[in-house]
């Protein structure tokens, strides 16, 4: 039985679909049988960042209504075999997913795949509450300023009471992934540190992603980034946050961007 | 300005965290209770129509929290064609 994965956020912009693509990819990389589905109804988009936005044929919906059958729908990667992608529809029905469709969905993907991460929407609605409905564990994605982490707590909240784990009395694993994160701002004290975000939401951390041109680099291609450059500080943060997300006890360790030397003499920001 | 200026406009993460853990508590304490205004609006409403038909819309019910005390704001409006008193209609 393979494990469920939301990711979630509440507000929208943080980079939820980036850091599913990203995990994702990371932990298919290592043999593991993944797939990514897109809760975002109405407004697919992790098929773009996947690169796979001409070859979507089926969708969620169209399983969820039986007019396609998973396995027409799941489209392969073409750079990791074991990597799966489950397109959102772009329908503008909201009520097109129902749970019952969900849970069948995802009882069939959890018996095939070793990973299901759920790609979730942003706000707190039907669409956000479906995506984390059957979830075993939850990645929350902040960003370390006011009105992410606000949002974060209200995600955290609804985790802890609208989850069928949180239901039936189980507890509901949640890691915070802090994303866009400087660290040289942080130490000056213009925004809020790891430490200060851990403090509020009291999530244990699950990775650092600095900010990072690197991230849009990817997104512009087509390709997760732990895919196309695997070597730059984003990409490793992911891959070591999807080592953490395996059971892997591995320190997390502030990451910097690195700066060439006339970066630094001009102040340029990374992206 | 003065050095002391350039220190303090750098330093806007301590504001950001403490506003959200002032914000954080009291969300998250509103959380946990059912919605209370909507309990109370049902209540006073299921009293006065003993007494007094008036339409759902007659009743405003708010609550103001503050840090030390909570205000609620009870607002009827009894149109006066409408709102026959039972016993007498009776």
């Amino acid at each position: 039985m393979g494990k469920v994965v939301v990711v979630t956020s509440g507000k929208g912009g943080v980079g939820k679909t980036t850091s599913t693509a990203a995990l994702g990819a990371a932990v298919a990389k290592t043999g593991k049988k993944v797939a990514l589905v897109d809760f975002d109804v109405g407004l697919r988009n992790l098929d773009l960042i996947m690169g796979a936005e001409r070859r979507v044929v089926f969708d969620l919906v169209n399983v969820i209504q039986g007019s396609a059958k998973l396995s027409q729908a799941l489209i392969r990667d073409k750079r990791v075999e074991t990597l799966f992608l489950l397109p959102a529809s772009q329908t503008r029905d909201k009520d097109a997913l129902t749970e019952e469709g969900v849970g069948e969905v995802i009882d069939k993907l959890r018996s095939v795949f070793d990973y299901v991460f759920c790609d979730s929407p942003a706000g707190i609605e039907r669409g956000a509450q479906l995506a984390m409905r059957f979830a075993d564990e939850a990645v929350i994605v902040t960003n370390p300023e006011v009105s992410s982490v606000r949002d974060s707590d209200r995600i955290i909240g609804l985790l802890d009471a609208r989850t069928m784990k949180a239901e039936q009395g189980e507890h509901i694993a949640k890691h915070v992934l802090v994303t866009r994160y400087d660290a040289a701002r942080a130490s000056r004290g213009e925004m809020l540190s790891i430490d200060d975000v851990l403090e509020i939401l009291s999530v244990p951390l699950l990775g650092i992603i600095p900010e990072s041109q690197d991230v849009l680099r990817a997104s512009n291609l087509g390709s997760p980034v732990t895919l196309s450059e695997p070597l730059n500080a984003a990409a490793r943060a992911y891959l070591d946050a999807a080592r953490r997300l395996e059971g892997e006890d591995l320190p997390v360790v502030v990451p910097f961007e690195r700066k060439g030397f006339l970066d630094r003499l001009l102040g340029r920001r990374a992206a | 300005m003065n050095l002391l200026d350039i220190f303090k406009r750098r330093s806007s993460a301590p504001v950001a965290r403490e506003r959200l853990q002032v914000l954080l508590a009291y969300e998250r304490r509103n959380r946990s209770q059912p919605d209370l205004v909507s309990i109370l609006r049902e209540e006073i409403m299921a009293v006065i129509a003993k007494h007094v038909q008036i339409d759902q819309d007659y009743l405003q019910v708010s609550m103001d929290r503050g840090e030390t005390m909570s205000t609620l704001e009870i607002d009827i409006q009894i149109p006066n064609k409408s709102a026959v008193p039972l016993a007498m209609a009776g």
